[in-house]
């Protein structure tokens, strides 16, 4: 039995993130949990860049780098977010997204 | 390469200077952030082709003249702030504003100038995590934070899918530099997939139909100068973005994207028009009317030529103008009315403040497009370039995405007309009292007002973008 692992295992495990990741995103009520789906989409693609890079490309750095820096952004991006969802919980005791609804129309 | 280095030399000096000015001389910062922002027009008005990083950073002429169009719309949008960030509640963070606002505006020159899909990306994030704390800049007002969190989830996410794009680019081409990328591309399904998560991503920040869910709130919550900022200036340079890398990198499938964005520019159109009709909010109401300009500006990316690329720059010229134009009446109104926004309260408002209202109706009247003003111009322009695209390849497609986007024209006209309506001709008992706005929200208003009247009918502006479109895109 051939059990070495390819790219089409992690690629599996990605898009399985991805689709999770979606799915949260449209689903979630708390604001916390729907910024965990978007950071579970981020991840899918890091583990895309590095795979790609590992196995198909491997004479290069590029996929790696990219993974990097799309780590170093999405923290970058997942601070101001906190910091405006807490912001949003300061002025209305509140951070359940049916409670986030005074713009609309 | 010099138009980044002096911005960000100027958001330097600016942290320094907001470091040692007392909170009680803001003003030092506001004439500071002026001077700073027209030597950095004047110095960058010559246009120049540069490369750098090996490629990866590449501006083109057109890029460069595009930085220099941003950069006049800051300033404009610099004016508009000027009472807004001169009130005692928000004075004291003027450094701020003018540091995020121009970080914001260096991220978008390295995502119109990108050469590589990595500083395009991190382009794209300096242009978005600074404007979400832009976005929720009032920190005791709910409606902010509100607008604040959706624009931060929202963009988070598109740029999340857009990347899984980019990681589909790359695991087909073991390349991320434009120029590879566009050679080793074949138009595989994966890469047609990658192409198509890619627009999404970007089509988000452009808002188009239906990716524009955030936009109305948003728009609505933000503070009005940074609505201002984020619908014109935010907007063009991604626009322009989308249509380089699409040109560019995806050339070889014309075919799909061109597809994709007929049926995208129609439901943009239709449905930014539709619901803008229904919107009592002028702020909301902006909104969706520019998600419709937006669908506009598209079908110029849909023509893929020269004439699409300079058309499509006037365009953003003339949408910058016109919306910054109401924008800044919008919000003198809102600064010395004690914050009214609702299209009722306009009412009558030709009776005490005639110039304004004036001002007000002749940017309308250039966004609906009608003929002596602008937009006519610039509308005319985007629409021939897709139908002169569509009449070389003799595909009826284009034409009838152009028909459709020209019968929405008379329906924006229909809702452009009902604030004029409102402040011409309903009678109102307690209008909005006649004030006095301050010089530079006066010097802002009549650049904008200047430029609705005169680009139109000067005919050399459009003359040059085609020049120097043609240099860099020889189609």
């Amino acid at each position: 039995m051939d059990l070495e692992i390819h790219v089409v295992h992690y690629l599996v495990v990605s898009t399985i993130m991805l689709i999770c990741g979606i799915f949260g995103f449209f689903t979630r009520k708390n604001m916390l949990a729907t910024l965990i789906s978007v950071e579970l989409v981020l991840n899918a693609t890091n583990i895309n860049f590095a795979v790609f890079n590992r196995y198909l490309f491997p004479g290069q750095l590029e996929g790696h780098f990219f993974a990097l820096f799309g780590i170093a952004i999405a923290a970058a991006e997942t601070a101001v977010a906190i910091a405006i969802i807490i912001n949003v919980y300061r002025n209305i005791k509140k951070i359940m997204t049916d409670d986030v609804t005074d713009l609309n129309g | 390469m010099q138009q980044e280095v002096t911005l960000a030399l100027i958001i330097l000096l600016m942290l320094v200077a907001d470091l040692f000015v007392k909170e009680s001389n803001s003003k030092i910062l506001r004439v500071l952030a002026y001077v700073l922002l027209v030597v950095q027009i004047a110095v960058n008005i010559v246009p120049a082709e540069t490369s750098a990083f090996e490629g990866m950073y590449h501006s083109t002429q057109m890029a460069s003249v595009v930085k220099t169009i941003l950069s006049l719309g800051t300033l404009l949008v610099f004016m508009q702030a000027d009472k807004w960030l001169g009130r005692e509640d928000t004075s004291f963070k003027t450094g701020e504003f003018y540091i995020l606002t121009l970080s914001t505006l260096l991220g978008m020159f390295f995502m119109v100038s990108a050469g590589h899909f990595l500083l395009f990306y991190i382009g794209l994030e300096l242009a978005s995590i600074p404007m979400a704390c832009l976005v929720a800049f009032d920190k005791f007002r709910h409606h902010s934070a509100e607008a604040g969190v959706k624009y931060i989830l929202n963009a988070m996410f598109s740029s999340g899918i857009m990347l899984y794009g980019i990681s589909m680019v790359y695991g087909t081409c073991g390349t991320l530099y434009f120029a590879d990328a566009a050679a080793a591309l074949t138009g595989t399904p994966l890469q047609v997939l990658a192409m198509v998560f890619f627009f999404a991503g970007l089509g988000f920040k452009i808002s188009l139909v239906p990716f524009h869910m955030w936009t109305p709130d948003t728009y609505q919550g933000a503070p009005t100068t940074v609505t201002a900022y984020l619908s014109v200036i935010s907007k063009g340079a991604a626009a322009f973005a989308l249509m380089s890398i699409l040109m560019k990198v995806f050339g070889i499938m014309v075919e799909d994207w061109t597809l994709l964005l007929g049926i995208v520019i129609v439901l943009t159109i239709t449905v930014g028009n539709l619901f803008a009709i229904l919107q009592k909010d002028l702020k909301r109401f902006m909104a969706y009317s520019s998600i419709s300009q937006a669908g506009y500006i598209m079908l110029a990316v849909m023509a893929d030529s020269g004439q699409g690329v300079a058309s499509l720059v006037y365009y953003v010229v003339i949408y910058i103008v016109a919306n910054l134009a109401v924008f800044g009446v919008i919000s003198s109104i809102e600064q010395h009315s004690g914050g009214k926004v609702e299209r009722d309260d306009y009412n009558g408002l030709y009776k005490t403040n005639p110039r304004l209202t004036f001002v007000m109706t002749l940017a309308l009247f250039s966004l609906a497009g009608i003929p002596p003003f602008a937009g006519f111009f610039s509308k005319f322009f985007v629409f021939a370039s897709a139908f002169h695209t569509g009449f070389a390849l003799e595909q009826t497609g284009y034409w009838v995405v152009v028909f459709i986007a020209l019968v929405n024209t008379i329906i924006s006209l229909y809702y452009y007309l009902l604030i004029v309506k409102a402040m011409y001709i309903t009678p109102n008992d307690n209008p909005i009292p006649t004030f006095k706005s301050g010089v530079m929200e006066r010097a802002g208003l009549s650049i904008c007002l200047a430029g609705v009247v005169f680009i139109g009918l000067l005919s050399c502006v459009y003359q040059y973008l085609t020049d120097t479109a043609l240099l860099s895109w020889v189609s």
